[in-house]
């Protein structure tokens, strides 16, 4: 419930989000059907709306979209799924699915990897639809929807932030050193070079 | 372009949801793409936390988005649902947009 709750209000800012960048409802409704990964969906919006290069959105939104390959992994092992249904099951892993799938009992890991993925997936597209079409009766600004969507990236980076604290500093001030300099949604691109000393050292 | 954006995006994002169901296990454990994987989202959604919130064309813009972000700070410092988080962030940004 607090889930549904959760992404019902993340949904809608993605659709309100998404219209105030310049997407029209129908544009804002196919990327989350299609996209349906949150973070790269603002992420996209974000270089979009600023009036950057499509190519460094899509580019910033499908790095970040690469953890899903990795919850992938872990839930073939928890998850048989075979034949067509596969394709399902690709397009609803996320980090909710697999969060709820890894941490219930081995037993119930199916069940509760396609219960969520697929009342996340309605979720999300029902209230982008709601959040977009609200966005066109209020003034997105005025309701700080903005700030909310900073917010939600902290939400998101939070608990990875005590892991990695030297990898979420050294992207931010890439990200800082990069935005005089480079076109809108580049810096995002820039800040991923942050994780490169991590990985030569280990 | 925007069309074209969208579709481009949701290609790879799907495809790297269903690389990760299709590849040999072993591929994806290597350390180097493993550490990888799990080390991009924190830089990149620590990029965007400051470009979202101090960022303005190319210019750093240090307005009312800030009392969102430190609003949400406390928020997670406390421990509250995301839903509460999102509301309270909103409304800071409001308040002081309505403020200054």
């Amino acid at each position: 419930m607090a889930f549904g709750l959760a992404v019902g209000t993340y949904g809608a800012s993605f659709g309100a989000a998404a219209v105030a960048a310049g997407l029209t409802v129908t544009q804002a409704c196919v990327t989350s059907l299609l996209v349906f990964t949150g973070a790269s969906q603002f992420a996209l919006i974000g270089v979009l709306g600023a009036g950057g290069a499509a190519a460094a959105g899509i580019a910033s939104a499908v790095l970040l979209g690469s953890r899903n390959a990795l919850y992938a992994v872990v839930l073939k092992d928890l998850v048989p799924v075979r034949g067509w249904r596969r394709v399902v099951a690709a397009q609803v892993t996320i980090d909710e699915s697999t969060g709820v799938a890894t941490t219930a009992p081995r037993e119930h890991a199916g069940v509760g990897f396609w219960v969520t993925g697929l009342a996340v997936y309605g979720a999300w597209n029902l209230f982008t639809l709601i959040g977009a079409l609200g966005a066109g009766a209020v003034d997105t600004r005025a309701i700080g929807l903005d700030g909310a969507v900073a917010a939600a990236f902290l939400a998101l980076l939070w608990p990875r932030l005590r892991q990695d604290p030297w990898v979420a500093l050294g992207g931010t001030g890439l990200a800082l050193v990069a935005l005089p300099l480079t076109p809108a949604g580049v810096p995002v691109l820039v800040a991923a070079l942050a994780v490169l000393p991590r990985l030569v050292r280990r | 372009m925007i069309w074209t954006a969208i579709l481009l995006t949701a290609a790879g994002c799907f495809g790297l949801k269903a690389v990760g169901w299709a590849v040999p296990r072993d591929l994806m454990s290597r350390p180097l793409v493993a550490n990888g994987v799990t080390l991009l989202p924190v830089a990149l959604l620590a990029a965007l936390v400051v470009l979202q919130s101090v960022g303005s064309g190319h210019a750093i813009v240090l307005d009312a988005r800030l009392a969102g972000l430190a609003t949400a700070a406390v928020c997670l410092w406390r421990k509250l649902p995301f839903p509460v988080l999102l509301v309270l962030a909103a409304g800071a940004t409001a308040a002081a947009r309505a403020a200054i």
